[in-house]
């Protein structure tokens, strides 16, 4: 009776393992390279569309749940396939299914960030 | 630097206040300032960093895996549409943390494990749009939005359609 629990409680742990091994390999890389935050993240993304486009991330996926889509590498992944979809449409598919994958997330951040743009002001002249 | 925190360099000012390097070769001195300014530098605390990373991406994951069951189980949310809502409210949760100033704590502390999540991206777009707002809605809020997130979708964009279109060809 407490099986549902128990495989949520999996879930759970698989995705801490995995987003949080993600995290720890991008702090290793920062250690020992002194790469900005941005170029980090366009290597994982680029990474996550390699690795999608080999057919490896969709296991890390299935594996980890959240733990593998919400680091950016998740973003690269989701990209490489919304386009490995499109391509089996045709040739405009491939070229329009990677942003259309993507474009719950960048419409996001750009409506949010400008919601709270409106909202706040710049902490950093208080500190 | 042979555990020595001493480092001897001459300057004369010449040509109207230009400084210049008597004595070595200007490569040489630089590699030694260089040197010379990372003995001063806090050792790196490997261990400590990838501990906290861990901890902070993983937890960020978590947030993110509860909202994915609470989508399924309470909304009946599937495949595509499940990975979309979550994404969202998890960027909302971004840049709501980022404009209340939390989010550079956060980041503080965790470092990449704060960069890396889909939240790090997030801030990294209010991040620029809440300081850069005194310029101008268009200038400054709205040109400076992606100045980190703009080369992750160009380089996404190219290397998911390079992807896509050797999927099609092959």
């Amino acid at each position: 009776m407490f099986e549902p629990y128990i495989s949520i409680l999996g879930n759970f742990a698989k995705a801490f393992a995995v987003g949080g091994l993600i995290c720890m390999i991008a702090q290793i890389v920062i250690n020992y390279t002194d790469l900005t935050a941005g170029k980090i993240l366009v290597l994982f993304m680029l990474s996550g569309v390699v690795l999608q486009g080999l057919g490896l991330y969709q296991y890390l996926v299935d594996f980890g749940g959240a733990g593998a889509t919400v680091p950016i590498s998740g973003f690269g992944y989701l990209l490489a396939n919304g386009a490995m979809k499109g391509a089996q449409k045709g040739f405009f598919g491939a070229v329009t299914g990677a942003l259309s994958a993507a474009s719950a997330g960048i419409s996001a951040a750009v409506i949010f960030s400008f919601l709270m743009a409106l909202i706040f002001k710049s902490k950093s002249k208080k500190n | 630097m042979n555990g020595k925190r001493v480092f001897l360099c001459q300057k004369t000012v010449k040509d109207g206040g230009r400084y210049e390097m008597t004595g070595k070769n200007r490569e040489n001195y630089n590699k030694n300032y260089i040197a010379y300014v990372h003995s001063f530098d806090p050792p790196t605390q490997h261990f400590k960093n990838c501990f906290r990373a861990f901890i902070v991406g993983g937890g960020i994951c978590c947030v993110g895996q509860f909202l994915r069951e609470m989508f399924e189980k309470a909304v009946g949310l599937q495949g595509d549409e499940l990975a979309a809502a979550v994404s969202i409210v998890l960027i909302f949760m971004g840049t709501l943390l980022t404009g209340l100033g939390v989010y550079d704590r956060i980041g503080r502390y965790a470092g990449a494990g704060s960069i890396v999540p889909i939240t790090g991206f997030s801030n990294s777009v209010a991040s620029p749009a809440i300081e850069f707002k005194t310029e101008g809605y268009v200038y400054g809020m709205a040109a400076k939005m992606f100045i980190v997130a703009g080369p992750i979708i160009v380089y996404g964009v190219l290397s998911a359609t390079l992807v896509g279109l050797l999927y099609l060809f092959l």
